[in-house]
């Protein structure tokens, strides 16, 4: 039974308005997504997670073009599917929460209004049957007095609130994966907890598939069941979280990992990866992350590495975890 | 709702005092207003009675009363030239402004939204470049210069559009064009960025990822949204129009109270340019106050603030 | 003190380095050669601009039939040389564009800094006034004031100030509004400088970007305005040569088609309009990227 995502070799690269720049924002990304599993891609602003999920749903700006490589969902190819097909798709098959809830939401209209629309555009539900279906979701998602705040508009809600409105637009017409870039981020810590355990709640009832975009690793290990992460548009590590957060094998993992405060920890200070995230337009040659990488070697300075197994399910890119990639078997 | 309407109320009361107040003392604090007040060729005896009755002795604030209450009684003074009540006469003129503006600003309008929302849709093609000459003489051009080519041309060589008066279709597209043109241009400008400025938006972005078409994106989320600054700066510019229509009033001779505000120059008939500026003014004021109520109607976060 | 210096010399520094990407040309050249004929008037011009022969009346430019290159641009309806008086409208139209857009500038910047930087009921009374007249149309206003003080281009040129000065005072006194959380402000504040030392030394400087892009937008509208007034016959008084009058004096003879007399000063106004608009508008996207919503 083939996978519910398949993406490999993906290449998305915005190229500047005279042609002259091309940067790599996602670069040789492949992995793979089971049916109601879910998926944390970690990283820092600008290693490209927003680009692949946006390329994920064929909806980047005109500055951007997919180089290369394919993306099958549910065994069709993504990326050479004319735009009406796609945008059958998009919403009802494949769904996408963004990261702040008062600008997703047209402060225009009502939020009853902006879920019925998904409703009636996909599954052509009449106006009445779609505004009662909406009223279902919004109780569906845990939103107290659903019949009165389905007349109300985005800015009477609270930020809680709208998010969960946001996170039933992106059900309503029953995904089977849902890609969230970053839903929690303009979030209260104190909803946080509550909105991830809706999403948890959600994925278990409908079978859903997620993938989760953050640069939280706190919720990568609380809700997601692989994670890739995401380093100048590459994929530098991907596997169970499990074997991850214990035995990261790329030097970006474990530094990120090393991070995390701990609770009880002896140590005075907060380890922080030294310099920068390197900038997209301009990246160093070699491995990416060589500048910032206490192990480097000479070869990092050189050679871009290669996707390379560490263990059964777990790749990783680096010349120092693994310093020789040959025969390797793609998870 | 209501405090906010209450809020503009009084707001809207105020500027029209403060015009009025100003109206008054430009009038009578530079040199003699007597002489402005009275008939071009009066004799000094003429000027001693109205100083009477004015009562331009007394303290300003007093003249201010009179002034005001003058106002509310609806005495404008009377015409020189035409010996009427003032108020008469440019109520009667009114609605050949009104026609005019409603006719240019019909022009401004169609040819300034979808020229707009054209331009910010496909952005870099041929569209936007001659959109963007449009809008340049547009806002470059002075109307009554406009006016003045069209006349030469339409008129006098081609001979197929009367060149002044009212009456018929005829008489009123050249005059609408050259009054429009402006705001027509500045409509393209505000929708074009405005649609842009949308477009860019995040709920447009959530719009398309649910995946609903392309065409009720832009006519439903983005078009609405983007129509409101558009529609704001329209309503005031109607009024607008009816007070900077007087040079184009005045090239076609086209009876509205912009020609009768040049008459007012032309024969120092002072009371009628006394109150076209001062009606002019307060119409401004009070289409302000109609248009920031229609805002908040359309747009519901407006209803709640302050 | 530090900050003030600094911004002075910011704003001799943003001039100096302008590169000259995108540099309008054309707008540039032509409001210079305008400037130079207003200048040179006396030399340029091959007659007197007020005087004219009863006998040569209406007569058409050089290439047309009836024309003579005495007069290449043809004459007017007493017997003026148009060329003459084009380039003697020229002085009137930079004389009294410029100085109206300086005094306008002066008392905006003066009033938007003082009703900014001081606030309480300084602010609101200025704001409040500045909102009504900004509601007057400009043109109306204009008029009104013509009507009543007597037309001349002294009092043009005031009188243009004082309807024009409100569109500088409203931006500028949203930029002090911002300028006076700075720290540069608030460590001369805590260094004892009084209120007006502060404004005249450390706010002034940085507003004048603004009030230099808003004056070359201010122009345009200004000469608009300007030929509007002459053309009803309320501002520049005859027999002095303006653009605006020649437009008035061409409409008599329009309907004989004696087209020179309208086309010739609507294309000098045109000019010199779209030039200074141009050019403000390349000056506001160079000086400052956050005055592009003016």
């Amino acid at each position: 039974m083939s996978a519910l995502l398949e993406v490999s070799g993906l290449c998305t690269q915005y190229v500047s308005q005279r042609g002259s720049r091309v940067t790599r924002a996602v670069d040789e990304v492949s992995f793979t997504l089971e049916t109601g599993r879910t998926l944390g891609i970690v990283g820092e602003s600008g290693s490209g997670k927003t680009t692949l999920a946006l390329t994920l749903m064929r909806l980047l700006p005109p500055a951007a073009r997919i180089a290369s490589g394919s993306v099958r969902f549910e065994g069709e190819e993504l990326l050479t599917k004319p735009e009406s097909l796609m945008r059958d798709i998009r919403g009802k098959r494949m769904a996408m929460i963004l990261q702040d809830p008062m600008a997703s939401l047209n402060p225009l209209f009502t939020v009853g209004d902006q879920i019925a629309e998904t409703l009636r555009a996909h599954e052509s539900t009449p106006r009445r049957q779609a505004w009662a279906k909406a009223r279902d979701l919004l109780a569906a998602v845990n939103i107290a007095a659903p019949d009165r705040r389905v007349g109300e508009y985005p800015h009477e809600l609270s930020g809680g609130m709208r998010q969960r409105v946001v996170g039933a637009i992106g059900i309503s017409c029953g995904p089977r994966l849902l890609i969230a870039d970053e839903p929690t981020t303009s979030l209260d810590v104190t909803i946080q907890a509550q909105y991830l355990k809706l999403l948890g709640d959600l994925q278990r009832e409908h079978g859903l598939a997620m993938i989760f975009i953050t640069h939280n690793l706190g919720i990568v290990a609380r809700m997601c069941d692989q994670v890739a992460v995401m380093y100048a548009g590459r994929l530098v590590e991907a596997g169970p979280v499990r074997t991850i957060f214990n035995e990261p094998a790329h030097p970006y993992t474990r530094a990120l990992i090393e991070s995390i405060p701990k609770f009880g920890d002896a140590a005075e200070r907060l380890t922080a990866i030294e310099g920068q995230p390197p900038d997209p337009a301009a990246l160093p040659p070699g491995c990416a992350f060589h500048p910032r990488c206490p192990f480097v070697v000479d070869r990092c300075r050189a050679e871009a590495p290669p996707e390379s197994q560490v263990a059964a399910q777990h790749r990783t890119r680096c010349w120092v975890a693994t310093p020789a990639p040959a025969g390797a078997l793609k998870g | 709702m209501k405090r906010f309407i209450v809020k503009r109320v009084a707001y809207a009361a105020l500027s029209l005092f403060l015009l009025s107040l100003t109206i008054f003392l430009f009038v009578r604090l530079t040199g003699d207003p007597a002489v402005l007040l009275v008939e071009p060729g009066a004799s000094k005896a003429d000027l001693a009675a109205v100083h009477e009755q004015l009562g331009l002795d007394r303290p300003l604030w007093v003249q201010y009363g009179q002034f005001m209450s003058s106002l509310f009684r609806g005495d404008l003074g009377n015409s020189f030239y035409y010996r009427t009540p003032v108020l008469e006469l440019y109520l009667s003129r009114l609605p050949y402004s009104l026609l005019l503006a409603a006719a240019a600003m019909a022009f401004s309008l169609l040819v300034g939204i979808p020229s707009g929302i054209l331009a910010a849709v496909r952005v870099n093609r041929w569209w936007d470049s001659a959109g963007k000459i449009f809008a340049l003489l547009g806002l470059s051009l002075p109307s009554f210069w406009v006016g003045l080519v069209m006349i030469l041309f339409f008129s006098v060589y081609l001979g197929w559009l009367p060149s002044s008066g009212s009456g018929t279709v005829l008489h009123v597209i050249m005059p609408a064009f050259a009054l429009g043109w402006y705001f027509a241009a500045a409509h393209m400008r505000l929708t074009r960025s405005s649609m842009l400025e949308v477009l860019g938006s995040e709920y447009v972005k959530l719009a398309r990822l649910k995946g609903l078409p392309e065409a009720l994106v832009i006519s439903k989320h983005a078009f609405k949204n983007a129509l409101i600054p558009v529609l704001t700066l329209a309503g005031i510019n109607l009024v607008i129009m009816v007070n900077v229509a007087v040079v184009v009033e005045t090239v076609f001779a086209w009876p509205g109270v912009g020609r009768l505000l040049y008459e007012g120059i032309a024969f120092r008939d002072f009371p009628v340019v006394q109150a076209t500026v001062l009606l002019g003014g307060a119409m401004i004021v009070v289409v302000n106050f109609f248009v920031d109520i229609l805002y908040a109607v359309i747009d519901p976060r407006i209803r709640y603030e302050r | 003190m530090n900050g003030s210096r600094a911004a002075s010399l910011t704003v001799a520094w943003r001039f100096a380095s302008l590169r000259v990407e995108g540099f309008p040309w054309i707008p540039a050249l032509i409001l210079s050669t305008i400037a130079f004929v207003a200048i040179f008037a006396n030399v340029l011009a091959p007659y007197n601009p007020e005087i004219g022969t009863l006998g040569d009346r209406f007569r058409p430019p050089a290439w047309q039939a009836g024309g003579s290159d005495a007069h290449l641009l043809g004459t007017d309806h007493v017997g003026r040389d148009v060329l003459s008086r084009l380039i003697f409208g020229a002085r009137v139209s930079m004389v009294v564009g410029f100085t109206a857009v300086i005094v306008a500038g002066i008392i905006g910047t003066v009033l938007g800094i003082v009703s900014g930087y001081l606030g309480g009921w300084v602010d609101q009374v200025i704001m409040r006034v500045t909102d009504t007249w900004l509601a007057l149309p400009a043109l109306t206003f204009a008029i009104f004031l013509a009507a009543v003080v007597g037309p001349s281009e002294m009092n043009i040129v005031i009188i243009l100030g004082a309807v024009y000065w409100t569109r500088y005072a409203r931006v500028i006194r949203g930029e002090v509004l911002s300028l006076r959380e700075r720290d540069f402000v608030r460590l001369a504040i805590v260094a004892g400088c009084s209120k007006k030392t502060i404004m005249r030394r450390h706010i002034l400087p940085n507003v004048l970007n603004s009030a230099i892009v808003l004056g070359t937008l201010m122009l345009g509208v200004v000469i608009v305005t300007e030929a509007a007034l002459s053309f009803l016959g309320v501002g520049v008084p005859p027999p002095k040569p303006a653009w605006g009058l020649m437009l008035a004096d061409g409409k008599k003879g329009l309907m004989a088609g004696y087209w020179w007399l309208t086309v010739l000063p609507g294309v000098c106004i045109m000019l010199m309009v779209l030039s200074a608009n141009l050019l403000g508008d390349w000056l506001r996207v160079k000086l400052d990227p956050q005055l592009r919503q003016l």
